[in-house]
């Protein structure tokens, strides 16, 4: 089962006869990394709010014939078999008339007949095949994204096609010149290459030009200042040449060497785009309806349903428990425990009384509550994280690209020397002097040089995302391979990021416990009943929940208590008599009235190759440190258990920022693993980020790299692939660079003529992608890495 | 040999046209997505077009797969 949605998928797919999937899937098996929230029945109340016109009028249009369309965001995709399940489903439902899923961006595409169908209903459906989807709304900057990506696409066209057109000309005119083709038909062939690349350099080339022209405006030497000048220079010569029927062309060289930049360029866009939903991540957290509360002349009050957008300060909104927390607000009537896990990071839920204050994006867990709205929109906590993140985002710590730095001096030494040579050259020979010059250019053309850096990296980054780690930023893996700290986030990072048993001491069966608790936990809310779900099998009569302490009930005819020990023990003859087990966590203890029954520890289990990670990353001299905004007494259960030293508590998104800035101001080469809302600044300032796999959009946009899978275990293979890119990268340098240095003076001295010059040069290129693919070999097994260095602690989890 | 710079010239005009062509195929959306349309071609979605044969060895296949 790949993910959360497979689980309940699975009984779908035999009942509607759809047995076919499991032929389509088209990657492994995975372990479901289930955080996302069960609210299953709760979640269907909500979706019924969409129906309503005011809040489908921002995202549905409506034809004359009475069809309805939208575009929908379906989280939960992992494969192309969820997109064959979804539109198979779908497309079932009656009055559905077309459904389709795009598998890059994770959007649907529907309309629908709208007296046959309710919007509601499609969502619900989307729901219970384990999928969850969001309305979506282009924003500018989507559509910005959307735009280059197309226009790149058309460069590569351009690029490609012509290139392929150039090459057989290039062919054709090799063999005239050994076999003897007439002058005439030469210099046609030649034209027609001309042709046919102007509109490479013109169009296709354009953004390396203007990324030179950019740099040189700031005195800074970028690689791309010499891909210009090479692109620029050889097709100047060639068109000369062509011109006055003289020399050599470079055309084919020339085309090739730009498609493939662009083809470099064009992946690594691509992969930032893949996790750059940005548009909408903030909204998705937000629920996008609310309910309001209005006082009527008579002062009767009465419920409306509004769009959270229509809200103004001072509103009064009604927050039903499972629901989220639309704005920043003061609880004016109930008490309710809150679940404030993706702000701060703390995993058991506050509990929160009349006249505190509640912050949006936070899930109400057990209550009703009464709300005036005191902040809104752009005013809220949770927007003013965003802002933090935007201003650590710009204060990034640049770290120079090794390429870079050889390429400005590089840029500087051949520019010098191609003007000394050819002074000297029409000193002695003026008429030598153009071609002697060229051929210094082109022998010392950095093709090799440029390429150097973007194949490897590319190999790497193509391999590293079969393993579970998406590159976004082309500096990841050189950081990597320097990294000397690691900060992770606890909750959701290390652990899993939900509760769950883990010791039960009891003097009677286990089984018979766990099943009594798990009657009593079915009729909560809280997260902690979460952990008792497996178990569920009778049901409880006469339920009487106590918020923040515990559940009362009856279980075949017997009165039990489970909750904390305090409480529970009140139902004992003699309550004072309990003690406590040794044992830091949450201790939940279930008792009747004659006798203590059983001691549960809940508590937020590991992830299970954590440990294998800390411990590899400290094998290669890495720190290990770990940030998180939970106070409680956890934190020090997983600092030992884990043996990491360096460990901050209870610290706010500033307090983490200002640690990683401190470490940098140390020199330190910082890597952040982190996954909640909370983190985003921190991700974003961090020199290298990751995101969990499991983290919201917002964070995963920010971070430099994603780990799709959640395995920790891929880091270590990353920094292991990292290093050895960097090894790769810098023989290729240095093979590119020996071999320019070599072939300068001979070149300077008027031995090569230009062709030979053209071919070695697309040798030392072809040396340098040929290295660069030694990256894609697979080192070791991707799965079987955790479970054979581990198996203890999968016994334990 | 004569032909040769004609038609050299018409590999022009289509190099030209071939461009166009993907212009107008990238602006249309038809690379938006291109992973899902590789696994499309194997989803069985034409089984009521197949005649049904009363055939025992495809039973016996179909009622392997079901217990799979």
């Amino acid at each position: 089962m790949c993910c959360p949605g497979c689980v309940a998928v699975a009984k779908t797919i035999i009942d509607s006869g759809l047995v076919n999937y499991y032929q389509h899937r088209n990657i492994d098996d995975q372990n479901a990394t289930n955080t996302t929230r069960d609210r299953s029945a709760l979640i269907l109340d909500e979706l019924r709010l969409f129906n309503t016109d005011n809040i489908q009028q921002e995202f549905v249009t409506q034809s004359p014939e009475g069809l309805k369309e939208a575009t929908l965001v379906i989280e939960g995709i992992t494969c192309a078999a969820c997109i064959w399940l979804l539109e198979k489903h779908l497309k079932k439902l009656k009055g559905m008339t077309s459904f389709t899923v795009n598998m890059s961006n994770h959007r649907a595409q529907l309309s629908w007949h709208k007296e046959e169908l309710q919007l509601s209903q499609i969502l619900i459906e989307i729901h219970n095949i384990g999928y969850q989807a969001q309305p979506y709304r282009a924003d500018i900057e989507e559509q910005v994204l959307a735009l280059e990506q197309k226009k790149a696409m058309r460069r590569l066209g351009v690029a490609g096609v012509g290139m392929m057109q150039v090459t057989a000309l290039a062919i054709a005119l090799y063999f005239g010149e050994a076999s003897g083709m007439q002058t005439s038909t030469k210099t046609w062939l030649r034209w027609i290459s001309f042709i046919i690349c102007t509109p490479i350099i013109f169009y296709a080339a354009q953004p390396f030009f203007l990324a030179a022209f950019r740099d040189l405006k700031t005195f800074h030497l970028s690689m791309d200042v010499p891909v210009s000048i090479a692109i620029g220079c050889a097709y100047l010569a060639s068109g000369w040449a062509t011109l006055t029927h003289s020399g050599e062309i470079y055309f084919d060289s020339v085309s090739m060497f730009t498609f493939f930049l662009l083809f470099g360029r064009y992946l690594e866009m691509q992969a930032r785009h893949r996790t750059g939903r940005a548009g909408n991540a903030l909204q998705n957290l937000l629920p996008e309806a609310t309910t309001k509360i209005t006082k009527d002349d008579s002062g009767i009050d009465s419920e409306t349903l509004t769009a959270v957008s229509q809200l103004v300060v001072g509103d009064h909104i009604l927050v039903k428990p499972g629901q989220t927390i639309p704005t920043d607000g003061v609880i004016i009537q109930g008490y309710s425990s809150i679940d404030e896990s993706a702000l701060t990071g703390e995993y058991l839920p506050k509990r929160r009384n009349t006249h505190e204050k509640v912050i949006a994006g936070t899930l109400n867990v057990e209550n009703p509550l009464h709300i005036e709205v005191t902040h809104i929109g752009a005013h809220t906590k949770l927007s003013a994280i965003i802002r933090l993140l935007e201003r650590a985002s710009e204060n990034k710590p640049k770290l120079a690209v090794l390429a870079d730095k050889i390429a400005s001096y590089f840029v500087a030494c051949v520019l010098i020397s191609a003007a000394v040579v050819s002074f000297i050259w029409w000193q002695i020979a003026p008429e030598e002097a153009f071609w002697i010059t060229l051929s210094v250019l082109v022998v010392t053309c950095p093709c090799a040089l440029s390429l150097a850096t973007p194949t490897a990296l590319t190999t790497a980054t193509g391999t590293l995302r079969q393993k579970g780690l998406l590159i976004t930023r082309s500096h990841v893996l050189e950081n990597l391979a320097s990294a000397t700290d690691f900060v992770f986030d606890k909750t959701g990072t290390l652990t899993q990021g939900n509760l769950a048993i883990e010791k039960t001491l009891t003097d009677f069966d286990e089984k018979q416990a766990l099943e009594i608790a798990a009657a009593l936990e079915a009729h909560s809310e809280h997260p902690i009943s979460r952990a008792f779900k497996h178990f569920a099998v009778n049901s409880a009569e006469s339920i009487e929940v106590t918020l923040g302490q515990g559940i009362q009930g009856r279980v075949n005819a017997l009165e039990y208590r489970i909750g904390k020990p305090e409480f529970a023990s009140q139902l004992l003859r003699e309550p004072n008599s309990i003690s406590i087990p040794r044992g830091t966590g949450h201790w939940l203890l279930l008792c009747s009235k004659q006798q203590v029954i059983a001691w549960f520890l809940i508590s937020d289990s590991l992830r299970h190759d954590s440990l294998y990670c800390i411990q590899s990353l400290r094998n290669l001299n890495i720190n290990v440190h770990m940030l998180t905004g939970d106070s409680s007494s956890s934190v020090q259960k997983i600092a030992s258990e884990l043996t990491i030293e360096k460990v901050v508590s209870c610290a706010s998104p500033e307090d983490k920022i200002n640690y990683i800035n401190l470490l940098q101001a140390t020199n330190a080469k910082v890597v952040m693993v982190g996954d909640g809302i909370n983190d985003l600044p921190v991700l974003a300032g961090a020199q290298t980020s990751i995101a969990m796999g499991s983290a919201s959009d917002l964070a995963k946009t920010h971070a430099d790299a994603v780990l799709t899978g959640g395995e920790l275990a891929v880091i270590i293979q990353a920094v292991a692939l990292a290093k050895k890119t960097k090894t790769i990268i810098k023989q290729n340098i240095a093979w590119a660079f020996g071999y320019n240095m070599l072939a300068l003076p001979i070149a300077a001295f008027g031995f090569i003529p230009p062709y030979i010059a053209a071919i070695g040069m697309s040798l030392s290129s072809l040396i340098v992608v040929t290295n660069a693919l030694r990256l894609s070999k697979s080192t070791e097994p991707r799965k079987t890495l955790a479970i054979t260095t581990n198996p203890l602690l999968i016994e334990r989890y | 040999m004569e032909i040769l710079p004609f038609l050299l010239a018409i590999s022009v005009v289509f190099f030209f046209g071939a461009i166009l062509f993907f212009f107008w195929n990238v602006n249309n959306g038809q690379y938006d997505d291109l992973d899902s349309p590789a696994h499309k071609i194997l989803y069985d979605d034409d089984e009521d077009l197949i005649p049904r044969t009363k055939n025992k060895t495809q039973d016996i296949k179909t009622d392997q797969r079901k217990q799979d």
